[in-house]
């Protein structure tokens, strides 16, 4: 039998994924376009000229690969509206 | 304030009529009637206290997340200044459930207020209610709270405007703090940085209600009825076709069928029955026996109980028609703050009344799916995410009625 670790702390609100997340604010989001023209391996253009992702949830965050941590970072400082977010934490 | 020497297990008795109406059972709009009922509010000095009473009482949020409430209550509790709000906005047209309970039940509601910002250590203490009648009690119940001085901490009532997004957590933070009533998005959980960013708990009028009972009674008493994953009674709002439409209360757990019933029951056959409101899943009208209201008992229908509503169509409407005037009104209904609910909704709304019109057009229901995927997960809200769920049980549902409806006829005009 395993022993069970328990812990007294309640746990906080199911967070989202974790590790580097490419986050929309779609409230601020007017389609401008730069962010999937500058990455276009992660994201594409909907009918309406909004990004979109091609796997994942650009609300509660996608998961970003290291090799595009990069460019990912260039899309976040090159939207006109600082809609696009990346979170490190 | 008077507290009477009556022991508590009595009084529990006393609310706990047949059939699970706790809520129900400790209806007036006197203080003096409601201390008479249920003794004063109980003082938890121990802190912490009733913290473990929620958590053992297994109380889940009745907005319709059905959050464990005392995750929240505890989230909130590790912050300092907190605010705790009483959601009573009821955006959702076919509830009546917060309203009905702050009409008849005002006292219940802000004695759980009272008890869920003493278990925080609340600052600031807000109730945000849809004006109406419910509204005007409720301020009558307070102001007669401050003269006996029965609360510790002062309530400012809100008023939450008009809108089917007003109660949604981040516009009610938005509201409290004096902007529109519109979803945000959310850069952190509300319970971390809320209102004016300090710790915030949001509860439904519902939850609070609930919490009320626990604090006098037990989590023992709160669990022996319900599910052992969703303990306790819920309010339902009933509408559409049954015989006595309104807000009744039973145990979680309870089918459909069950709760019908105690709306007077179908008033002819059914079809189907929306569960869980505008965003909520249909339900066809053959199961409804077999369907449990609770989260884990709706799951096979892709449902859940959400708020408690439950609209009943008969078998001479169509669900079709019935679930295009919500999608229009879903969609009418966007804040039109982000981009694919504001251009997806509406689209989604036209296509789908094109398909409820009878178009004989076979490339419609895929093409209501391609918009329902592009709307998924693409807001600061849930609200394109709620609608879309509509949309595909409705699918699901109606699938003859879709295949008649491509074919140019209607089945419910033949019944």
């Amino acid at each position: 039998m395993s022993a069970t670790r328990t812990s007294s702390a309640p746990p906080a609100p199911s967070r989202p994924v974790t590790g580097p997340r490419l986050q929309v604010d779609w409230t601020l989001c007017e389609g401008r376009g730069h962010c999937f023209e500058m990455l276009p391996e992660l994201l594409g253009e909907d009918p309406w000229g909004y990004p979109i992702p091609r796997a994942g949830n650009l609300s509660r965050g996608m998961a970003v690969p290291p090799h595009l941590l990069p460019h990912a970072r260039d899309a976040v400082v090159s939207c006109p509206r600082l809609a696009l977010l990346l979170r490190e934490d | 304030m008077t507290a009477t020497a009556e022991p508590v297990a009595d009084r529990a008795e006393g609310v706990a009529a047949p059939g699970g109406a706790r809520l129900s059972g400790c209806a007036t709009t006197e203080l003096a009637e409601h201390a008479r009922k249920l003794g004063a509010l109980p003082r938890h000095e121990r802190s912490g206290t009733l913290l473990d009473e929620l958590e053992r009482s297994g109380l889940t949020g009745r907005g319709g997340a059905a959050f464990p409430t005392w995750r929240k209550v505890a989230a909130v509790s590790r912050g300092r200044r907190a605010v705790v709000v009483a959601n009573a906005a009821e955006g959702e047209p076919a509830s009546g459930k917060d309203a009905a309970l702050l009409t008849h039940v005002p006292h219940l509601v802000l004695d759980g207020l009272q008890l869920a910002a003493t278990a925080v250590d609340a600052r600031d203490v807000y109730l945000y209610v849809k004006a109406g009648t419910a509204a005007d009690t409720v301020r009558r119940a307070i102001t007669e709270r401050r003269r006996a001085g029965w609360d510790a901490l002062a309530v400012t009532v809100v008023e939450a405007p008009a809108g089917f997004v007003s109660g949604e957590e981040s516009a009610v933070v938005s509201a409290i703090e004096g902007g529109p009533a519109l979803p945000k998005f959310k850069r952190s959980l509300v319970v971390e940085s809320g209102v004016k960013g300090r710790p915030t708990l949001v509860q439904n009028a519902e939850t609070l209600a609930h919490v009320a009972l626990i604090a006098r009674f037990g989590a023992d008493w709160f669990r022996a009825v319900g599910t052992p994953e969703q303990p306790g009674t819920f309010l339902s709002t009933v509408s559409g076709a049954v015989r006595a439409p309104g807000v009744v209360e039973l145990p979680y757990g309870s089918t459909i069928a069950e709760v019908l019933d105690r709306a007077g029951g179908p008033s002819r056959p059914l079809r189907a029955v929306l569960v869980g409101g505008y965003h909520g899943a249909w339900i066809p009208g053959r199961d409804v026996a077999r369907a449990p209201m609770s989260r884990d008992g709706l799951t096979p229908w892709g449902a859940s109980p959400g708020a408690g509503v439950l609209v009943a169509i008969g078998d001479n409407e169509c669900g079709l028609h019935t679930t295009a005037r919500i999608v229009q009104y879903l969609a009418d209904s966007s804040a039109k703050q982000c981009g694919p609910c504001m251009f997806g909704l509406p689209h989604l709304a036209h296509t789908f009344d094109r398909l409820a019109a009878a178009e004989r057009d076979g490339r419609l229901p895929g093409q209501i799916e391609q918009l329902t995927a592009l709307v998924e997960n693409r807001g600061a809200c849930h609200h394109p995410d709620g609608t879309i769920r509509l949309v595909r049980t409705a699918l699901r549902t109606f699938s003859d009625d879709v295949q008649a409806h491509l074919a140019g006829y209607c089945l419910a005009a033949r019944r």
